[in-house]
């Protein structure tokens, strides 16, 4: 039982750092440019497609990564000069409305070329084992290594958003638009780079996500909803809320189907414990942010509402 | 002027959703007898959607919800009904019915309800966070609905029989459709009464300047909350009927891709236009058909054609044919 | 003396290091015109807004015919009688000039929640709606768009919304910013009768207006109200010479 709780609050780990690379980007978009990007799922579908396709061909899973994340930062660049950078100055309705519209671009493009049919990718030769957890259970080492690897792309955003001199113009972008202007930056290049930034953060995700589950069209838009809810917990252009928004979602949805089922088998039979159980622990993120909306409408690092 | 071009092309739209069907029933193509039924119901969706997005100024992305909830009260009552199930027994027997009137009643109901609490904690907030918060409702609802096993789960329900309405034979494709057009006539005639009442006056200028309308002792919220669960509620009906017209309701309807096609109709269309709803999804569904007749990948062409609609030509279907919306 | 209608003791606000009201106390009594003075960045809008409930005093009481309205929303104040007016003119611009003062008779009448009978047609609502513009002498603008009429017209529709709630108070935010020499000197004479029907806290920069309306002026200099009185106490005033008027004279 210790060894399974174990495994979960890993899972938990797991996703939740998954989804910071997603929400990260997402939420300097928003902190930086002011636009709601629904498009942001597609781009980690990219990722994860780029991933799929050239591991297959080249046969080498490190390939595969620096495909997603050049495929997905371009992508992200072609779009943002393409179409978002007509957005900004737009409201959001028709921020919403176009980027649908990228969604069903990409998505339908995606099935054209790859066809409706799942891909498959493989975990690397060398990180294919398992490990031992204390407790006893066997942990998949690339598990292991894609919670590591995620949390050094996090350390790494904060030092880049922190320390960097890119880091200095996003911040000064996040607070006064003028500044950045004034400053004598070019505001143009600015967003293209933040944007692409973003994109391959998510294409990355898509990546790693991939291999453990199955690489799909459509499968951007769950996590995207998922990365919305955490935004809207940690607070619109938040890094710092991206990131403990993103572990109390991902704890929570992974805990919650985990522990609800079990604990509902105390007062109902196992079928039916399971049921509701697991109905009510899909919800459970969704009741989780309402109470921090009720709480602090504007998110729990969030300024303004 | 363009007030009377506006009225014209909406006799048009409405004399063509009628003229359609009739024509095909002549000829004996029942299929687009059931296109058209299709563009009235969603059509009505999209009215109800108007009513929060086009006047209230509200961008709900999560009206899949309120369409999915309709579509399943059809679903459920009617399953308990030609199981001969009692969907509860105790402390009284509650029978399902087969009965459109009585299901519409309880779409109406639990959507009205559902919308009141999903609004009163949404509508404390704005802009993108209105929009990611009521995604996020409907996804809960959607998520809800799949791992709920008691009514299909993922697998949905079917609704072997179409549910009755007195003094018609529903599974005649032209009765269905004239029930489908007359209840979107009543939504469209509601929401045209409904944005000159004093609530409109209201509604419209939440919408406008918030700070003002507090600074004459109007909640803007209260004003907001009714509109959003008045949209709520019509979107619902159209969901009910919309499982009617498919016989079948899965989450596909509580999902937000729903929402956002309906969000599509509405735009397509024209915002805040008394028949935008109707005219983008006679667009969107005419598209459908012919795309997809000639392309697997129609949304591609959709999509793209979408894209060029929001950058380059707004105001929508009925903005381009009618000149700018005008406030009376 | 007569109850004051309004009051405000020991108002403080500090937005960070700026303290924007210092200890403000004031108030306004029944038929006054009390000027609320002060150079740029006195605070003047800042205390307009505390007291119309759109910010929250850190401390100090504000109360209002005879109620502490501390805890009342901006809504509920106006809703009690409380009228203010806007310095840069917040208006529904998509309504025409009529609908914006409909709009705010609808609220006197209390009755938001109709959702059939058609408000152009609501003669309860329109007539004295009507009697408003005619009063502020924008009748013949009644069915242009408030974004289409002029700058001085929007400033005389702001009046008409506010006399429209019927209010025991008025909070004037600068009704005369913007306005030509012509609509200042026509307003003053308005304002003049206006404060038999309800006392006004006028904000103004207009030192001629203010000298022609005001009953008593409170001089307020970085958040402090440094001096209280009547016309010819705030122009002898030294401090006041000093502080303020000296810089213009």
């Amino acid at each position: 039982m210790f060894s399974l709780f174990l495994e979960q609050l890993l899972n938990g780990l797991q996703s939740g750092v998954m989804l910071f690379l997603m929400a990260s980007g997402l939420t300097l978009v928003f902190g930086v440019m002011g636009l709601i990007n629904l498009a942001h799922g597609s781009l980690y579908m990219v990722g994860a497609f780029a991933c799929a396709a050239v591991a297959a061909w080249t046969g080498s899973f490190w390939l595969g990564l620096v495909a997603s994340l050049m495929a997905a930062a371009l992508a992200g660049a072609l779009v943002e000069m393409l179409v978002i950078r007509r957005l900004y100055k737009r409201d959001h309705l028709d921020q919403v409305l176009a980027t649908f519209a990228l969604i069903l671009i990409f998505s339908e493009g995606t099935r054209w070329i790859f066809g409706s049919f799942p891909l498959f990718l493989n975990v690397p030769e060398a990180l294919s084992g398992t490990v031992t957890i204390p407790g006893g259970s066997q942990y998949p080492i690339f598990r292991l290594a894609i919670i590591v690897a995620g949390l050094i792309v996090a350390a790494g955003l904060f030092a880049l958003i922190g320390k960097t001199r890119l880091g200095t113009r996003i911040r000064a972008g996040e607070a006064d638009r003028e500044m950045i202007a004034a400053l004598g930056i070019n505001i143009d290049r600015l967003y293209t780079v933040v944007f692409a930034l973003g994109a391959a953060l998510a294409g990355l995700a898509g990546a790693f996500v991939g291999t453990t589950q199955s690489v799909q069209v459509g499968m951007g838009e769950p996590v995207l909803i998922l990365a919305f809810v955490v935004i809207v917990i940690g607070g619109i252009g938040s890094i710092k809320g991206a990131l403990i928004g993103s572990l109390l979602v991902g704890f929570t949805d992974t805990m919650g189907r985990f522990l609800l089922p079990i604990g509902f088998e105390a007062f109902f039979d196992p079928a039916s414990a399971t049921a509701i159980g697991s109905a009510l622990a899909s919800m459970l993120i969704y009741i989780v942010m309402a109470l921090v909306l009720f709480l602090r409408p504007s998110g729990l690092f969030g300024t303004e509402a | 002027m363009s007030m009377n071009r506006e009225t014209i092309l909406n006799i048009v739209l409405a004399a063509l959703l009628i003229a359609v069907p009739v024509i095909a029933q002549i000829m004996g193509e029942p299929f687009i007898i059931t296109l058209a039924t299709k563009v009235a119901i969603l059509g009505m969706a999209g009215v109800g959607l108007n009513i929060a997005l086009g006047y209230g100024g509200l961008v709900s992305f999560g009206h899949a919800a309120f369409f999915g909830i309709g579509g399943y009260a059809a679903g459920i009552l009617a399953s308990h009904a030609l199981n001969y199930e009692p969907i509860m027994e105790a402390p009284f027997e509650i029978n399902g019915t087969t009965q459109m009137i009585v299901i519409w009643i309880v779409a109406l109901i639990a959507s009205a309800l559902v919308a009141l609490l999903i609004g009163a904690i949404t509508l404390r907030t704005s802009g993108v966070y209105f929009i990611m918060i009521t995604l996020a409702f409907a996804q809960m609802i959607y998520y809800f609905a799949i791992s709920w096993p008691a009514y299909g789960g993922e697998d949905g329900l079917s609704i072997y029989v179409r549910n009755s309405f007195p003094g018609l034979n529903t599974l005649d494709p032209i009765s269905f459709f004239a029930l489908c057009a007359a209840m979107l006539g009543i939504a469209i005639a509601f929401s045209a009464v409904l944005i000159r009442s004093r609530f409109g006056l209201a509604l419209h200028g939440a919408r406008q300047n918030s700070q003002r309308m507090m600074a004459i002792g109007i909640a803007p919220f209260r004003v907001r909350l009714v509109a959003f669960v008045i949209s709520a509620m019509i979107t619902a009906w159209a969901g009910a009927l919309y499982a009617d017209l498919n016989r079948f309701v899965s989450p596909s309807m509580l999902s937000w891709h729903m929402s956002g096609e309906i969000m599509v109709f509405v735009i397509l269309g024209g915002v805040g236009r008394l028949f935008g709803p109707v005219a983008g999804a006679a667009l969107y569904i005419l598209l459908e058909h012919l795309l997809g007749g000639m392309f697997e990948y129609w949304q591609l062409p959709l999509g793209i054609l979408l894209l060029v609609v929001v950058l380059f030509a707004r105001g929508g279907l009925i903005g381009l044919l009618a000149g700018e919306r005008k406030h009376a | 003396m007569p109850e004051a209608i309004l009051s405000l003791s020991n108002v403080t606000k500090q937005f960070g290091a700026l303290l924007a009201s210092d200890n403000v106390s004031l108030d306004l009594l029944p038929g006054e015109i009390h000027a609320l003075i002060g150079p740029n960045g006195a605070g003047k809008s800042t205390l307009i807004k505390q007291i119309a409930g759109e910010i929250k005093p850190d401390s100090g009481d504000i109360r209002f015919a005879g109620r502490d309205i501390n805890d009342l929303s901006a809504v509920e104040r106006s809703r009690m009688g409380l009228a203010r007016t806007f310095q840069v003119s917040s208006l529904m611009p998509e309504f025409s000039v009529l609908q914006n003062v409909v709009l705010a008779q609808q609220s006197v009448s209390g009755k938001i929640f109709r959702f059939f009978k058609p408000v152009l047609s609501d003669a309860s609502l329109l007539e004295p709606a009507m009697a408003q513009l005619e009063r502020v002498g924008l009748a013949d603008r009644a069915h242009m768009r408030a974004a289409d009429i002029s700058h001085g017209e929007r400033r005389q529709l702001e009046m008409a919304v506010a006399l429209a709630l019927k209010p025991r108070a008025f909070l004037l935010d600068e009704p005369m910013a913007g306005m030509g020499p012509e609509g200042s000197k026509r307003l003053t004479g308005f304002l003049d009768g206006l404060r038999a029907e309800a006392p006004i806290l006028l904000v103004e920069h207009d030192m001629d207006a203010v000298f022609a309306l005001a009953d008593r002026i409170s001089v307020l200099v970085y958040g402090r109200v440094i001096a209280t009185g009547t016309v010819d106490d705030i122009r002898g005033n030294e401090d006041v010479k000093r502080a303020y008027l000296g810089e213009e004279a």
